[in-house]
């Protein structure tokens, strides 16, 4: 099993004709997802690696036959706020947004209106997500082979502020002999569609799923979120985070951003330090160093080492 | 985008909310001028984009002209944390009753603006959440459909505020919710919001931030409203040459992205890593097993060897860096055999061996094998994945350290 992806989800990739898209395209094409249509407004007709071309999503809905689960929206920061509303409002549910420096208040009404529809984004400023063998959303993992190479399917949910090291985390996890059930690039920015602790639900109702992984940095309250979850629910799933740019803490560094949009450590609360004491105050492990991961993984699993 | 005080007046008073009437001066005359105008006792403030005016005398009295022009003459060669004044704002002193706070900020977990409004005012708001939380009134903002006044009148009431001073801070609030809205702004604050003697509500200090994503978009009131210049960007703090050199040398071409960083940083380990998460990842690595980083920097998006090379050049070119880490978490669209092309011509071009300039060159993925071929070819140690991002940076720290690798 996996969490928001099957083997039956057909999805579109809105902005199909950009150079990203095409590459994008080819990469989930080839790692056998089912993409049913791509939208470019002109340039109806067209072909894209095979699949076809419309101006409007609707066109895309009424040419597939029927609801398409998914869409991969890969337009100008300033178009995306539309080319979202309008996937959601032709009645798509799963909606990655790769683009990044969307203005925070477009995607505030973005998740307000997936929200009243029912829809969920993941993103912006992201990967998307990867169901190893089964499909993959975006470019997370990059080329069919080189995804291949760094995620099989195994027990362990990934889920990562940073679509690199959404990677790297998994290929750790694939070479310790663990794998992965599905991996999400939750995306950078100071405000982003699904959460940690909105996956969570998600990754709970799956069998295939035994621990959890997260990857995360100073900036926002995501994790003080988790933590509150993981306290509130009773989770079953063991989960290890990491904490990246630890430096950031120092007080040279005040005000700075580095890496994505959202890490800048404004108040007390955005700090690593303070984050892993939150973390663990709700009994979530979090490493020291990035190449400890698969062994506690596989110690809260009880997992031959 | 940080605005100045007398901006951030501005943008409020745009919004038809009720300001004192002030001045913006650059000189001692023009504060003589403004205080004639107003005629009365004075406030003379510092224009300055950061905190504590008060206490480093940015902030003071006057009861004549003559005296606003000594004060501001006084206050305009005044420095705060680093910062020169752009100008002294001249304000009629306030006959005033009570002090109210308002606000709106982002909650990032509730994905939606939040109104804050407190009647103790003038006061920093979080120490009143922490020490006095049922005098602060909270309340979310819809992003999509118009902001009723109910909403801010609800926020206001409970903290227990009644009668008439309801009735006038109600659409206060309200025109400030909405504007912080309009303007994509991820800070809008008026504190104090003052109840004068005449029972009148006046903003008497406003701070507003505006998100640097949005500042495309919001030209009308950036350049037509308030004047502000295109160049005029607000940075929280002067850009080294090393930073000015690689913002260049990333834009010259729109293949790939690069970014360099040296504030705070003054090792002799130059890094050349990424990609976003990576840097943290590696950065943090170094300085954990005692290396000494010269700089920050991000690579990604798949640059151009040249662009490669010119980012390693400037580490390498910067004073007291000895050798270079090239590392990177997984790619998948960045190439590895580019990334290798460019440090070493990098090397090559400044009369360095590669060998011995590049640490670790620890970047697996993407076209590796032939990256590695070339490494090979000069001499550089590098690894691929087997070699936790960890591993490599202690082993870069080790080289540079003298310690048998």
């Amino acid at each position: 099993m996996s969490i928001l992806l099957s083997s039956d989800t057909t999805f579109i990739v809105q902005g199909i004709t950009g150079r990203e898209a095409v590459n994008l395209t080819r990469e989930c094409l080839d790692y056998g997802s089912k993409i049913v249509g791509g939208v470019t407004p002109g340039r109806k007709g067209r072909e894209v690696h095979g699949v076809p071309v419309f101006d409007t999503v609707a066109q895309a809905v009424e040419h597939h036959g029927g609801p398409i689960d998914g869409s991969v929206v890969t337009v100008p920061p300033a178009f995306t706020k539309d080319a979202v509303f309008e996937a959601i409002l032709n009645g798509i549910k799963l909606i990655v947004v790769v683009t990044e420096r969307i203005p925070r208040g477009d995607v505030a009404q973005m998740v307000e209106l997936a929200n009243m529809e029912g829809a969920r984004i993941i993103g912006p400023n992201c990967l998307g997500l990867i169901v190893p063998e089964v499909c993959k959303m975006g470019g997370i993992g990059g080329p069919a082979k080189d995804a291949a190479k760094a995620y099989a399917p195994g027990p362990v949910g990934v889920m990562s502020r940073s679509g690199g090291m959404t990677t790297e985390i998994s290929s750790s996890l694939t070479q310790a002999g663990l794998g992965v059930s599905t991996a999400v690039s939750i995306g950078g920015d100071a405000i982003i569609g699904s959460t940690y602790a909105e996956l969570m639900p998600y990754f709970e109702a799956d069998e295939q799923t035994e621990a959890i992984v997260i990857y995360t940095e100073p900036g926002g309250r995501m994790e003080a979120q988790l933590a509150a979850w993981v306290q509130d629910n009773n989770s079953r799933l063991p989960i290890v985070a990491f904490m990246a740019g630890k430096f950031m803490d120092s007080e040279a560094m005040k005000g700075m951003s580095f890496g994505h949009a959202g890490t800048i450590v404004e108040g007390k609360e955005d700090t690593a330090t303070e984050k892993i004491a939150r973390l663990e105050a709700a009994g979530i492990r979090v490493v020291e160093r990035i190449d400890e991961i698969p062994g506690v993984v596989k110690e809260k699993i009880g997992a031959p080492a | 985008m940080r605005f100045f005080e007398y901006e951030a007046r501005k943008i409020v008073e745009l919004a038809g909310i009720p300001v004192t009437k002030y001045g913006f001066c650059t000189s001692a005359a023009e504060a003589r001028a403004a205080a004639e105008e107003i005629g009365g006792p004075v406030v003379i403030k510092s224009q300055v984009l950061t905190g504590g005016r008060m206490k480093a005398g940015g902030v003071k009295f006057a009861d004549t002209p003559e005296e606003a022009a000594a004060f501001a003459e006084e206050i305009l060669q005044l420095e705060i944390n680093g910062h020169m004044p752009r100008g002294v704002l001249v304000d009629p002193k306030a006959a005033v009753k009570q002090e109210y706070y308002a606000g709106v900020v982002w909650d990032g977990t509730a994905k939606k603006p939040l109104m804050l409004f407190s009647d103790m005012g003038g006061i920093d708001i979080e120490e009143v959440a922490e020490r006095h939380p049922d005098h602060v009134g909270r309340g979310h903002l819809t992003n999509l459909f118009p902001i009723p006044d109910f909403e801010a009148k609800q926020t206001i009431a409970a903290t227990g505020v009644t009668g008439s001073q309801l009735n006038r801070a109600t659409p206060v609030l309200a025109r400030l919710a909405r504007l912080f809205r309009e303007n994509d702004m991820t800070l809008a604050e008026i504190n104090p919001l003052a109840e004068l003697e005449d029972g009148s509500f006046v903003a008497l200090d406003a701070h507003m931030e505006m998100e640097n994503e949005a500042v495309g978009r919001q030209k009308q009131l950036l350049r037509k409203e308030l004047g502000i210049a295109e160049d005029d960007t607000r940075e929280d703090y002067e850009h080294s040459r090393f930073e000015e050199n690689v913002a260049a040398i990333d834009a010259a071409d729109h293949r790939g992205v690069i970014q360099g960083k040296d504030h705070g940083f003054n090792g002799n380990l130059g890094l050349v890593i990424g990609a976003g998460g990576g840097s943290l990842t590696l950065t943090d690595a170094v300085i954990n097993q005692g290396g000494e980083p010269a700089n920050y920097s991000e690579i990604g998006g798949n640059p151009s060897v040249a662009k490669a090379c010119g980012l390693a050049k400037e580490v390498l070119e910067k004073d007291g860096v000895e050798k270079i880490a090239v590392m990177m978490s997984i790619v998948s669209n960045t190439r590895v055999d580019i990334v290798a092309r460019g440090v070493i011509k990098a090397c090559l071009e400044l009369g360095k061996d590669p060998g011995e300039t590049i640490a670790i060159f620890r970047i697996p993925g993407a076209w590796e094998e032939e990256g590695f071929k070339i490494l090979e070819r000069y001499g550089v140690e590098y690894c691929d994945r087997s070699v936790s991002m960890w591993e490599a940076a202690g082993r870069a720290v080790a080289k540079i350290q003298g310690a048998p690798a």
